[in-house]
């Protein structure tokens, strides 16, 4: 169950009476239990904590010291477990529940290894700000330091890739720690916030109530997320909105955090500005609005990133100007006066020097901005907003997606992800994996709507897509979930194919199988001069695995069965696959190599129109056969 | 300088960010404030004015830490206290005395074949006295890293918001 309305930031949910009589019964220190009533315990405390916080779903994994909750889980039937098969995916899933909903996602682990095999998502979730729960047990107070069985440091390890955590010996202290660990990671710039418990806290026995937001704010004097931006600062922006004849916004994934959406249009439209977005800031504006100019980046549109280079004023929002925004910071939009504007002070000046830096969320720098910006006549810009025509109609021509992606006897990746959102009617939630695909999906999404884009940005992590795709499956009901993932990315995960089918999380996937670590293969290509290692990827016959798994799947490898194949996936009752046997060598173009700018763009189809699928016509590499050539 | 809660794990925050994010810190004193429950650190990192900026900032990330102030630019009191061991002998001595008396320095223990300077004062001031004695012979030595306090009436624990 989503929570509608809830914007992430605003602390806890205003209790409505039903709420309050429920958290007083929850406040009672003795709990129903199948058998009579019983103490009530840390482990009770835990489960009330997260269920007054609004979240209703645990992504978890039992084990030793962690069975105190197992135990009273059946006491709290309100709060929905789902057992995943490997930690790592409910660390995934915990962060696709919050990336489609604005919601705090919550997974668990046992001590040791269900801890370790939690980090992944950890760092996941720490480098694209998304606000997690993480929740560990550890062994009991007296072993800690001992190196008893299945002990780890694990709140050495999780320390820097946290926006903050916590060892918990008491149970007494629970109901706090988990009101706090919730808000902060909503609040502010949101991040993941692991919780570990020993196994005495989660046994012992405790009164202690849940605090008010008031209560927690109390508690952390050093924790005051600056809201607002400088007036001043906001001045010189609309003065320098005036003034400017070739504006570029850069939304990033801060408007979307904010729920600035609308704000963002307003300004776009007032100013007559072309707002374009960096890989998480997907879904920002309707790509089919008119001021949506495009995808930035290393494998961003080319005009977009051609419009950015002779920019004179880059406004950018709740983004962070990464390397795979900027390139070569050196030669980055030589001719722009830069502004930015982010919630976090430590984002300013760290990459870019930004010549007009005002910290603040989004929603609430542009809600004091707007009533300062004058209405710009959009014919006062008819030239430089023909130039940006012009340049889009190249771009697009040069790439498949312009040209068509159907071409006799070839499937494309470009025209899969463009078949798959038609076929959802622009609606659905589409998770990408990591790789090539994450790039065709960036692209071709064709994206209509804030929160429909789930992607691994900051720590790029193979193996995303399937379980965030369950997470925001169970997030967001009413959306279709689709995950998109390239063949090396679906191995790493594809354990989840029981979860989906034992808890009937209806996920459709989209395997995109060019038998390869595509990404890796282009590189080696661009990079490397051809010298190709490791890039051939062995996979199972997909369709024996889904039978296996009790799945239903298509396989298609013609373009015109791509439809046909949606269709019936979309009509599945239940999780399904479709196998894409898609073009084995299609690179994702442009690119920017490492280390270069972003004038410095590659383009095939610009240079010598050479066809890149030569690979899917040619003769075929069977990676189950040692002996079949291999592309060296 | 930064103020932080008085808490287990607080100074393995600090250190442990500084690390990640690749400042390198010269000096680190800790030790507790007026009020028990915050402590004081005082941080000295090498690096330009945007280098120091950003420190702060990421310093400021940290739940823990509850007010930082770079001092690099303003008017303070920076002392830094050291105890040098030096070598001596019956003939030596007197000179090492009387280098350690001209320095705002003294002699705490005399030992026959050693004596133990303490000093207080700016880094750069026990940085001199280390080069006198090392014509003696040093030992052993051990600085505390500078500790910093703003001049005037301002107070960087009263700029705590509670
Ligand atoms: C966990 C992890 N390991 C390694 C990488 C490096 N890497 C980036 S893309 C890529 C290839 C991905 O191959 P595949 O999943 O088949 O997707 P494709 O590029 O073919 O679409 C690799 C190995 C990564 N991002 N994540
Ligand atoms: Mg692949």
């Amino acid at each position: 169950m989503t929570q509608a309305g809830h914007v992430p930031g605003a602390g806890t949910p205003a209790a409505s009476a039903a709420e309050r009589a429920r958290r007083d019964m929850l406040r009672d220190a003795r709990v129903t239990a199948r058998d009579g009533v019983r103490p009530r315990i840390g482990a009770d405390a835990l489960c009330e904590a997260i269920l007054l916080q609004g979240s209703d779903t645990i992504w978890g994994y039992p084990g030793g010291v962690i069975l105190p909750l197992y135990d009273v889980l059946v006491d709290h039937p309100e709060l929905r477990h789902i057992l995943v098969r490997h930690e790592q995916a409910a660390s995934h899933a915990a962060d696709g529940y919050a990336r489609a909903s604005g919601n705090v996602g919550v997974c668990l682990g046992t001590s040791g290894p269900g801890a370790t095999n939690l980090v992944t998502g950890i760092g996941t979730a720490m480098l694209d700000s998304v606000p997690v729960v993480v929740i560990t047990g550890n062994v009991p107070n007296a072993l800690i330091g001992k190196d008893a069985f299945q002990e780890i440091d694990i709140t050495g390890i999780t320390l820097p890739m946290t926006k903050h955590n916590y060892l918990v010996r008491s149970a007494d202290e629970i109901p706090h720690v988990i009101a706090e660990a919730f808000h902060l990671a909503r609040s502010g710039r949101p991040g993941p916030v692991h919780v570990d418990i020993t196994k005495d806290a989660l046994m012992g026995e405790t009164k202690a109530t849940h605090p008010s937001v008031a209560e927690i704010e109390a508690g952390l004097p050093g924790y005051k997320p600056k809201l607002d931006g400088h007036p001043r600062q906001i001045k010189l922006l609309a003065e320098a909105i005036a003034g400017a004849k070739r504006p570029v916004i850069l939304a990033g994934h801060g408007v979307l955090i904010a729920g600035a959406e609308r704000e963002l249009l307003e300004l776009a439209r007032t100013a007559h500005i072309p707002i374009t977005w960096t890989l998480l800031g997907i879904g920002v504006i309707d790509e089919t609005d008119p001021l949506a100019y495009g995808y930035m980046g290393m494998h961003g549109w080319k005009h977009v990133n051609r419009a950015i280079q002779s920019a004179d004023l880059l406004i950018g929002i709740g983004m962070r100007f990464d390397d795979r925004v900027t390139g070569n910071v050196r030669t980055y939009a030589p001719k722009a006066k830069i502004v930015h504007i982010d919630i976090d002070p430590a984002e300013i000046g760290k990459n870019v020097v930004a010549d007009l830096p005002i910290v603040g969320d989004a929603k609430h720098v542009l809600d004091a901005l707007l009533p300062l910006v004058t209405k710009v006549d959009p014919a006062t810009r008819a030239d430089y907003f023909a130039e940006l025509a012009t340049w889009r109609t190249e771009s697009e021509g040069s790439s498949w997606h312009g040209s068509g992606g159907f071409r006799e006897g070839v499937l494309s990746a470009d025209f899969v992800v463009d078949r798959i959102a038609a076929g959802s009617n622009f609606d659905a939630n589409l998770t990408a994996d990591v790789g090539q695909n994450q790039m065709w999906v960036a692209r071709y999404g064709s994206f209509r709507r804030a929160n429909s884009h789930l992607s691994s940005g900051g720590l790029g992590t193979m193996g995303f897509a399937l379980p965030a795709a369950m997470g925001a499956a169970v997030a967001v009901p009413e959306k279709v979930s689709w995950a998109i993932a390239g063949d090396g990315g679906f191995q790493m995960t594809l354990q989840e194919l029981a979860t989906i089918v034992q808890e009937r999380i209806p996920v459709k996937i989209a395997l995109m199988d060019n038998k390869k670590l595509g990404m890796i293969r282009q590189w080696q290509e661009i990079v490397y001069g051809g010298n190709y290692h490791s890039e051939q990827l062995a996979g199972p016959d997909y369709l024996k695995l889904c039978e296996a798994y009790g799945l239903p799947a298509w396989k298609v490898s013609k373009p015109e069965e791509v439809d046909a194949a949606v269709a019936a996936a979309l009509a599945a009752d239940g999780p399904a696959l479709i196998w894409f046997e898609i073009a084995e060598r299609q690179n994702v173009y442009p690119m920017m190599p490492a280390g270069k700018g972003l004038s410095d763009l590659i383009d095939k189809w610009g240079d010598d129109g050479e066809d890149v699928t030569e690979g899917a016509t040619g003769p075929r590499v069977d990676p189950m056969d040692p002996t079949s050539g291999g592309a060296k | 300088m930064a103020i932080v809660n008085n808490k287990p794990g607080v100074l393995n925050r600090v250190a442990s960010l500084m690390r990640a994010r690749n400042f390198n810190i010269e000096s680190l004193a800790v030790s507790v404030t007026e009020r028990s429950d915050t402590s004081r650190m005082t941080l000295t990192i090498v690096g330009d004015e945007v280098h120091v900026e950003q420190a702060a900032k990421q310093l400021y990330k940290l739940i823990d830490v509850l007010k930082v102030q770079d001092v690099t630019d303003e008017s303070i009191v920076e002392h830094e206290f050291a105890l040098i061991k030096v070598r001596a002998t019956k003939r030596t001595r007197p000179e090492i005395v009387s280098v350690a008396e001209m320095h705002r320095s003294k002699v705490v223990d005399l030992g026959d074949e050693a004596v133990i300077v303490e000093a207080v004062g700016e880094p750069t001031e026990i940085d001199t006295l280390v080069e006198l004695l090392r014509e003696f012979g040093i030992k052993e030595l051990v600085r505390t890293g500078s500790v910093v306090m703003s001049r005037g009436s301002g107070s960087i624990e009263e700029q705590v918001k509670r």
